[in-house]
């Protein structure tokens, strides 16, 4: 069945190549909301499931990209591990290859790592319908370019991911979450102050005057730590961090174009109009707000940082932070070297790619 | 283009003593740590300023000359090897760090800064740059990132890729980019993860912004000593599983442990087949908590001795001997050559013997100190290179080793870099199509090939030609293929 998954892929690939039709790459489609609005006809990988390749004592997993990612938590949950990035689903038919190809971190992602931190190697097709292998099924490997984490995030532009090696962690022992009140810019001085000292912070946010941190570790660590640093334990902190990270919290309600802004954490409270949440310790933002998109990505860039529209809002114009020229042209030129003929979920990112 | 015209150019550009022509200034750029492979570059040229090199790299695109750009030289791959018609750029010169942030935890250094200074300049705040390759004390952070480096501790801590944050560079025709950013996860494509690990191919890295972490409270290393190295191999995975990710897990074999005593006295047990060395680090609660199970891991695996540091002298004592290992085997035997494959764990019993089959097989004795907990394997092969042939028998074992490395599902270098050393092993791991989306990338950064030509990716004709040998006879090609 897989070889001939793969093999109706790069049929499809070939064919549209040929004939330039544009292909819209779509697993459980749960990310619809996400990047451009692009036109393109439906290339499915949800049929493409399953793992591939599990021993918890190695610390990988293998699973195909159209794994849901409910069933490889799972698994990983069975065995009492995780994925260290602690993703957002934002739907029930959430896959891992949306995930990755959207490069989508939860809470945990400042302290534990990125998505692209957990991809050990993956196998893709290309946009000229070549089956490829990148990296591996090892911790580490420096054999060739590091093309299995640069897919990572490229939005199904480059290749169509189709097995996917990742990285996987112990689950904590004990995780505690601590409630303090305090104004936005204190709290990104404390998250600021507690990430330098080795403290087992796990998460971070900070939302309508209340500060959240979430302790992860050995419990007699947690414990030790949560003590230094006080607070309220907040009950169902493991419901919190999930509506938080699946936006499902009141903040994320309502139609306002919601907008992610990325910032060195430490940095002040932004002049931005609108409501903020304050997650990552200060390094990731989300507001709410009509501000023109112009007005929003000078004041976070000249703060060292880019917004993305991450939801709502104009679809068709640019959603990502626009790139400097010559970092266009570059991606340009890489995405000639994977895709020629421009047929892979065209104008997702940015108009050009 | 001839030597005397790129000089002349480069001369009437540059200031006269960034300009290097004599031999007997070019000499000591001759190889990088892997000094089985030499020769002399054309010219190289040592820039102060960053225009110098923009100066330097656009004269090289306009006259399609090649370029290798050089760090520290330590590297153990020849990535740095120098072409005979070709600029060796060495970028020593930048050495300074240029912004530490301890607010964000990142700093902002220039390529030529050595690994270790960079943790010494944070040291005062409690902050630390984790990526401990253990040339540390002299490689440069340009290298390291050239290179991906790890180290001791990337179990826990990652490798380069996963410490560093932004980086500007320049591409071939002395263009700057901005590369990553100040803030996580940068828009377009990741080529942060891209360049990293691009063996100087891609461009020539100008800056690194690296992430620092808190220095954790307390380390300790338990040692832990085994009468077979399948039962030590096999309590690697028991670590593993229980749960706990130590910072660092070391396995020394006999003869490097024989090797080590011989050198400098650690007390490591004499009669242990193999021993670990496991470092568990964090704050005290967690570090005592994972002691104890740790110990009742390697108790139930069979440790015949378990001993565990008390104090930070006790720990650096555990950890002497494994850093005295490499210069041990360098009184030990005239040459030594070290290999870098990585395996799943799962199969470390499995390739360490079959490893140790080869060594018999070829007469060269191997000792194995290495990354256990990362599967990242270091034999080290013993040779002498004023034996006719030795050197050639050494590299056609250490390519069998490489190779039982891909065929167990692994990779021929963890860390260390493919550079000109495991070119050949290339084609075993990667397919045509393969190979060529890698050509492809090249091509969108450096269209003329002009960045370190003939390292890290093999062209197709060399792996017909290495296939085609490597069939029909079992050998490694000629050298004179090695100067494409």
């Amino acid at each position: 069945m897989t070889l001939s998954f793969q093999q109706t892929i790069q049929d499809r690939v070939h064919a549209a190549a040929a004939t330039g039709t544009a292909l819209s790459i779509q697993g459980g489609n749960s990310k619809s909301f996400y990047g451009r609005s692009t036109h393109g006809d439906v290339l499915s990988v949800k049929e493409h499931q399953g793992i591939l390749d599990y021993t918890p004592s190695e610390l990988v997993i293998s699973a195909r990209a159209g794994t849901r990612l409910t069933e490889l938590e799972s698994v990983l949950e069975q065995e009492g591990q995780m994925l260290g990035f602690e993703p957002a689903h934002f739907g029930e038919g959430a896959t891992l290859g949306g995930t990755l190809a959207c490069a989508f971190s939860g809470p945990r992602r400042p302290y534990a790592g990125a998505a692209r931190d957990y991809v050990l190697g993956v196998n893709c097709i290309n946009g000229t319908g070549e089956w490829l292998r990148f990296g591996g099924q090892v911790m580490k490997n420096v054999a060739g370019y590091d093309v299995s984490r640069t897919l990572v995030g490229s939005q199904g532009t480059l290749a169509i991911l189709l097995d996917i090696h990742l990285r996987v962690l112990p689950r904590p022992e004990t995780e505690i979450t601590l409630q303090q009140s305090c104004d936005a810019a204190t709290a990104i001085q404390r998250c600021n102050t507690w990430a330098a000292q080795p403290l087992p912070v796990s998460a971070s946010c900070h939302l309508d005057g209340q500060l959240f941190i979430r302790l992860s570790g050995m419990e007699q660590g947690v414990q030790s730590a949560a003590a230094s640093i006080g607070g309220e334990p907040l009950p169902d902190a493991a419901v919190f961090w999930q509506q938080l990270r699946e936006q499902q919290l009141a903040f994320f309600s309502g139609e306002l174009p919601l907008w992610r802004v990325a910032v060195p954490a430490a940095t002040g409270i932004l002049p931005l109009e609108g409501d903020t949440l304050l997650d990552w310790g200060g390094a990731q933002r989300w507001l709410r707000s009509e501000q023109a998109a112009d007005s929003i990505r000078a004041i976070t860039g000249s703060a060292g940082g880019h917004a993305t529209l991450f939801r709502g809002g104009d679809r068709s114009g640019e959603v990502f932070h626009p790139l400097q020229p010559a970092l266009l042209s570059l991606h340009q030129r890489l995405k000639k070297t994977f895709d020629p003929a421009g047929i892979l979920n065209p104008g997702r990112m940015y108009r050009e790619l | 283009m001839s030597r005397r015209n790129i000089t002349t150019e480069l001369r009437k550009h540059l200031p006269e003593n960034c300009v290097l022509t004599h031999a007997e200034e070019l000499r000591p750029y001759e190889c990088d740590a892997l000094s089985a492979y030499q020769q002399l570059p054309m010219v190289v040229v040592i820039p102060d300023t960053l225009e110098q090199v923009q100066t330097t790299l656009r004269l090289c695109a306009e006259h399609k000359v090649p370029v290798v750009a050089r760090g520290a030289g330590t590297g153990l791959s020849g990535g740095a090897l120098p072409l005979e018609n070709g600029v060796l750029l060495s970028l020593a010169k930048f050495n300074r760090i240029l912004d530490i942030d301890i607010q964000n935890r990142v700093a902002r250094v220039q390529p030529g800064v050595t690994n270790l200074s960079i943790s010494n300049a944070v040291a005062a705040y409690g902050l630390y740059y984790a990526p401990d390759p253990s040339s540390q004390i002299a490689c440069s952070i340009g290298g390291n990132v050239a290179e991906n480096a790890g180290g001791v501790h990337c179990l826990k801590y990652g490798l380069t890729t996963h410490n560093i944050q932004a980086l500007e560079v320049l591409t071939i025709d002395g263009e700057h980019l901005s590369i990553g950013g100040q803030a996580l996860d940068a828009p377009g494509y990741d080529l942060l993860a891209l360049l990293t690990g691009s063996e100087g191919l891609l461009a020539i890295i100008t800056e690194v912004t690296v992430k620092l972490l808190p220095r954790p409270e307390i380390a300790q290393v338990v040692m832990a000593a085994f009468d077979s190295v399948d039962a030590a191999g096999a309590s690697v995975t028991e670590v593993i599983a229980s749960g706990i990710i130590p910072a660092g897990l070391e396995l020394l074999d006999k003869p490097a442990i024989d090797a080590v005593e011989k050198f400098i006295h650690t007390g490591y047990p004499k009669d242990a087949a193999a021993i670990l060395l496991c470092e568990l680090d964090g704050t005290q609660a967690d570090v005592s908590a994972q002691i104890e199970r740790v110990n009742q891991v390697f108790a139930a695996a069979g440790a015949i001795d378990l001993q565990v540091s008390h104090n930070e002298e006790e720990r650096q004592r555990f950890w002497a001997g494994r850093k005295a290992a490499f210069p041990a085997m360098g009184r030990l035997s005239p040459d030594y050559y070290c290999m870098d494959g990585t395996i799943p764990r799962k199969h470390l019993a499995r390739v360490l013997n079959q490893i140790g089959t080869l060594s018999e097989e070829y007469g060269l004795p191997i000792c194995n100190v290495f990354h256990a907990g990362d599967g990242n394997l270091h034999p080290l092969i013993l040779y002498d290179a004023n034996k006719t042939g030795e050197l050639e028998r050494t590299e056609e074992l250490g390519g069998k080793i490489l190779e039982l490395c891909v065929e167990v599902g692994g990779t021929i270098t963890g860390e260390h870099g493919v550079g000109l050393e495991k070119i050949n092993q290339m084609c075993v791991q990667f397919n045509t199509a393969e190979l060529q989306q890698f050509h492809a990338i090249k091509s969108a950064f450096d269209a003329d090939n002009l960045l370190n030509p003939g390292k890290a990716i093999p062209t197709l004709h060399r792996c017909a030609e290495f296939g085609a040998m490597h069939v029909h006879h079992g050998e490694l090609p000629h050298p004179e293929l090695e100067r494409f």
